[in-house]
């Protein structure tokens, strides 16, 4: 049989900052409202659905921020977390012509990374459905293991100061967190959030909300984390994770296996044992194999290719050879432009030029952003293409509801009706109100909305 | 500064001997020139003249 259906979504809070020749820097705020000048023009909000069914919008703190429509296939979630990159990438140009307009030139800057100079850290939160009928909370320290070691191949990197000095670490997050698992998501940051809003039918489904990961930029880094999440969530949902994986001390052991790069750094577990990092991706990797096997899943292409590479990192490491993902990974590809920068120009592990260097590799316009320098002279492997990108902008994935919420938008941009949306509604505001609940995700068809669109 | 302070000191290696390592990752494969201190001088250009100042000013609250 298939492995088991899921939906995935991928929200992304973005840094933004500038650098001008004729002015003041603008604050995050003031900067924030250029950004967005475009999208309030158009839609009066700065709190909008695309037509291809993502969701744009301003959060605290000034963060540009990008939800991915609900996905159900790899390649479907990948394209659309780079449409979003896209689409912000597009408003800070937007910006800087707004900008020009008035007299004002300079540069404007978004990050697609975790945390800023001082420290502040802003997220990229997974969300994955699952199914209701499970003991959730029960089976949630069994992720843990995994979730605190995954950085191994899904980590961005980065130069962390310490009481004794700058170092390089895996993560951007692992030093953010402070709780396992918890609701609250600013005030304690948890792993894995709890809040209960699986935007679907909630006596089948609920959420699960990972805020631990990094943003990525590397389309593999990408593939590799929500594709092995999903493959453990399904070994979860078999209720085969054995009982004796739950970590000692969480939030010790992400910090731990962030600051050791060979991944040899101890996770303590509850029974007693001791696991290295990567002894435990490989518990975790084996698990989901012998759950193909027994279950018989069938993986699409993706999924297997997901596979393998896992497979082939958890030997990197165990051989202590990594060259082979040296442009593959982030905390891999940034290592090597940092050693670079630091090898030519004699710089010290806490200059400001290094840290500039580091900031810049997520900075996402074209001709400034080192990964994407990177990768427009093809230095860096990839999965999704340019022409996928370009079109997922636009167009929704066309297996989930959001096919219909795209339908729904588009047809109301064309025939300027007024209307109204979230994750689950679509709703027709003149010259009658009308609603349509999709409480099922997966359903890429309803007559109604079809009917709602005719009137239009 | 030396390699040293970016790798942590490794640990002897252990466990898995496995098949897979023969074959390269088929994303690597695809890299055509996995060498980055080529375009060095290209990046330099582009970067924000005053890092200290560039740097310290990108502070922004913490989000959700």
């Amino acid at each position: 049989m298939a492995l088991p259906r899921r939906i995935f979504g991928i929200e992304t809070e973005y840094g933004i900052t500038c650098s001008m020749e004729n002015h003041r820097r603008l604050t995050p705020d003031e900067l924030a409202r250029y950004l967005f000048s475009d999208i309030v023009d158009k839609y009066r909000s700065n709190n909008v659905f695309l037509p291809n069914g993502g969701r744009l919008y301003l959060d605290v703190g000034s963060h540009p921020e990008y939800a991915t429509a609900e996905c159900d296939l790899l390649t479907d979630v990948l394209a659309q977390e780079k449409a979003g990159d896209e689409i912000v990438s597009q408003m800070a140009r937007t910006a800087e012509a707004k900008l020009a307009s008035e007299g004002i030139t300079g540069r404007v800057f978004v990050f697609k990374n975790n945390t800023d100079s001082s420290g502040n850290s802003y997220g990229c939160h997974e969300n994955y459905l699952i199914n209701r009928k499970l003991d959730y909370l029960q089976h949630l320290d069994g992720l843990l293991p995994f979730l605190v070691t995954r950085q191994l191949f899904c980590g961005a990197g980065k130069l962390l100061k310490t009481s004794s000095g700058v170092v390089y670490v895996m993560s951007q997050r692992a030093d953010h967190m402070w709780d396992a698992v918890s609701s609250a998501t600013t005030r304690s940051r948890p792993m894995i959030n709890t809040r209960d809003e699986p935007h679907a039918n909630s006596d089948k489904y609920r959420r699960l909300h990972v805020i631990s990961g990094d943003s990525n930029m590397s389309e593999t880094a990408m593939l590799l984390k929500v594709a092995t999440m999903d493959l453990v969530l399904a070994v979860m949902e078999a209720g085969a994770i054995p009982a004796n994986l739950r970590v000692d001390n969480p939030m010790k052991a992400i910090r731990d296996v962030a600051r050791d790069l060979s991944g040899c750094a101890q996770v303590q577990l509850q029974d007693g044992r001791t696991l290295s990092a990567v002894e435990t991706q490989r518990i975790y990797y084996e698990l989901v194999c012998s759950n193909i096997e027994r279950f018989g899943w069938e993986l699409t292409e993706l999924h297997h290719q997901a596979l393998k590479l896992w497979g082939q990192i958890i030997s990197a490491f165990e051989n202590g050879n990594l060259s082979d993902f040296d442009s593959v990974l982030d905390w891999r590809i940034k290592l090597q432009l940092l050693k670079a920068f630091q090898d030519e120009q004699g710089l010290a592990l806490d200059s400001a030029k290094l840290a500039q260097v580091e900031l810049m590799y997520h900075e996402l316009s074209a001709d400034r952003g080192i990964y994407n320098l990177l990768l427009s002279q093809d230095r860096i492997n990839r999965v999704v293409s340019n022409t996928e990108i370009e079109s997922a902008t636009k167009l929704p994935p066309q297996t989930t509801r959001a096919k219909l919420r795209g339908e729904f938008l588009s047809a109301a941009k064309k025939t300027k009706t007024s209307i109204a949306t979230d994750w689950m509604h679509l709703k027709v505001n003149l010259p009658v109100e009308r609603s349509v609940s999709l409480p099922d995700p997966f359903s890429a068809t309803d007559d109604r909305v079809q009917d709602l669109i005719s009137q239009m | 500064m030396t390699e040293q302070n970016f790798e942590s000191a490794k640990s002897a290696p252990t466990g898995a001997d496995d098949d897979d390592n023969a074959a390269t990752a088929k994303a690597a494969k695809q890299v055509i020139v996995p060498d980055i201190s080529g375009i060095l001088d290209q990046i330099d250009a582009v970067l924000e003249k005053n890092s200290e100042e560039f740097i310290s000013g990108f502070v922004q609250k913490g989000g959700q």
